[in-house]
């Protein structure tokens, strides 16, 4: 550990340990940090607390058992994982589930993706001091695991999209569910910020607090709303659009300041654009048609033909024993996750397990500039940026 | 869009009325809304008849499992948490079935993948969530365990959204 500045000697410094079981580190984060009375001197953030190897069991598992594997990185928006994942292999493939489909993984992934903002500026808020706003935005939250629950029969671990389109169709009354969900959730994200905006606590706490400049940002590898905060707008649905969000209007919400204020207000704003494109998609999806390819080298024949032909049954055995098998290659597909860009990196053999899988969490590049950002604050900052930055300690581990 | 940062003014640096204006909106949330939280022990949370819960073997009608122990439920679990054993009953409008079926549903991620695999509608999941114990034999459910679920479920109905609702099978 480097110290940089000398006031005070090396002994005379307090070192502490903040986590890994701390129930401010959403998640198991350690952090050493070297106290100079209240301020930070020097930090050491120690990761894989929550490693469980899951690119190397991707090697062990069939490309649709991975997405068991997808649910649990970033356990707050597990859709846009499994989307993320379904999307690379298909991309892999080269097949093309029906418009449908697509437009349902859309609404899937803005429901996920309102829901990891509801957590992480809930949890935020709640960090400085704002018990009230944690409270109202978990109970938008909540409406949103039911509507998934309906969806998929999970509220978190879905395993929901299959590669090559949905397993099953929707819900009869899923468009009622969403609808009544954004009636509710516009009154209440406008509530939210009217209890923050003017604050002064809420000032004090995050106005200038972790701030981290455009340039050190770019180069620290940040994505998404963190990125989005110092003034960068950046944002892989726009600059390369993939499932339907080329056919949809939204505006790409920036800061400036790229401290923890803008990213409050940053994603709060995503959420209310990610609520305008689920309105937009709701519109434009078809009510009828398939929800997966015709293709049953990709997905499970319905059972009753399963039942009814030879060769139905024949194409069921197959899939489910060898699994989906991608032509030899390798491919990168990348997604906005909730925080950031989520890419899959796949190599396959030709067989139907991955022969190689990386995974590019956003968590992972954004915690590399924790030290830089936490230095010189104080350490009841501490929490609040680790909150702001949105670290899924699942993600940044894998 | 760029977001905006507020000027505080001299009331809204005063702090107080602030805080009051915050409460009145806390207030007018206790009074306006109804609850939102479910008294969880006395009142079980309500979930859909999909909901991936605890598994359960569906019989035939004459009380036999409807297994036929092609064993693609174990192919498809990414967690290996079903074992069997496989033997001929001796019956011979039946060819194979499972001498012991067993599952581990503390190793079990409840993905829903063997009813997926299964060909003729044996395994599914259950709306049922509730069976945590003290004992870890508790949470090994036997073949015999896992018939006695379709108590969790009403006769002759099917949950799950991969499986249909006529069979096919020849009983």
């Amino acid at each position: 550990m480097q110290i940089t500045d000398d006031t005070l000697e090396d002994s005379q410094l307090m070192t502490i340990n903040f986590g890994p079981t701390h129930p401010a580190t959403h998640g198991t984060l350690h952090l050493i940090a070297r106290l100079d009375g209240e301020r930070i001197r020097d930090a050491e953030p120690i990761i894989g607390y929550l490693h469980r190897g899951k690119e190397k069991m991707g090697e062990h598992l069939k490309y649709n058992q991975y997405l068991t594997m997808t649910d649990r990185m970033n356990y707050l928006s597990p859709a846009l994982n499994n989307v993320g994942w379904c999307l690379a292999v298909e991309k892999l493939m080269g097949i093309t589930p029906p418009p449908r489909a697509r437009w349902v993984e859309t609404i899937a992934c803005e429901m996920a993706r309102i829901m990891d903002h509801m957590v992480c500026n809930g949890i935020n808020a709640f960090d400085v001091g704002a018990g009230t706003v944690f409270f109202y935005m978990f109970q938008q939250r909540e409406v949103l695991t039911d509507i998934f629950e309906k969806m998929t029969g999970a509220r978190l671990t879905i395993t929901w999209p299959r590669v090559g389109g949905l397993p099953y169709d929707l819900p009869a009354d899923f468009k009622d569910d969403v609808r009544k969900f954004l009636k509710g959730f516009y009154p209440i994200v406008d509530e939210c910020e009217k209890l923050l905006k003017n604050n002064r606590i809420f000032l004090d706490r995050t106005v200038g607090v972790g701030a981290i400049s455009k340039e050190r940002a770019i180069s620290y590898g940040y994505t998404g709303p963190c990125l989005r905060a110092c003034g960068v707008s950046y944002d892989l649905r726009k600059r390369e659009p993939y499932l339907c969000y080329d056919q949809v209007d939204f505006d790409v919400p920036t800061g400036e300041h790229g401290d923890c204020y803008d990213r409050f207000f940053v994603r709060m704003e995503e959420a209310r654009q990610s609520a305008r494109i689920i309105e937009q998609c709701l519109e434009k999806m078809p009510d009828e048609g398939p929800v997966a390819v015709d293709d049953y080298r990709v997905i499970l024949p319905p059972k009753e033909k399963v039942y009814k032909e030879m060769e139905a049954m024949i194409f069921h055995f197959k899939l489910v024993i060898d699994g989906v098998k991608p032509p030899p290659g390798e491919v990168y597909q990348g997604l906005e996750a909730g925080n950031g860009e989520l890419g899959f990196y796949i190599v396959s053999d030709g067989s139907g397990k991955p022969y190689r899988v990386k995974v590019r969490s956003p968590c992972y590049y954004i915690y590399s500039s924790y030290t830089e950002i936490i230095r010189g604050l104080m350490i009841s900052d501490v929490v609040a940026v680790l909150g702001s930055l949105n670290i899924i300690a699942g993600e940044l581990d894998r | 869009m760029i977001t905006q940062r507020p000027r505080l003014s001299l009331w809204q640096n005063l702090y107080l009325p602030e805080i009051l204006r915050g409460m009145w909106i806390t207030i007018r949330h206790m009074i306006r809304f109804k609850q939102v939280t479910c008294e969880y022990p006395e009142k079980p949370h309500a979930v859909p008849a999909n909901f991936r819960g605890l598994h359960r073997l569906i019989q035939r009608p004459g009380g036999k499992e409807r297994c036929v122990a092609c064993e693609l439920c174990l192919t498809a679990c990414p967690a290996n948490c079903i074992s069997m054993v496989a033997a001929d009953p001796g019956d011979p409008s039946v060819e194979k079935y499972p001498l012991r079926y067993e599952i581990d549903t503390l190793r079990c991620i409840y993905c829903g993948f063997c009813e997926e695999a299964c060909p003729c509608d044996a395994i599914e999941l259950t709306p049922h969530y509730e069976f945590a114990s003290h004992r870890r034999e508790d949470f090994m459910y036997t073949k015999d365990r896992l018939l006695d679920n379709n108590r969790f479920v009403p006769e002759g109905e099917r949950v799950s959204k991969v499986q249909t609702n006529e069979t096919y099978l020849r009983v």
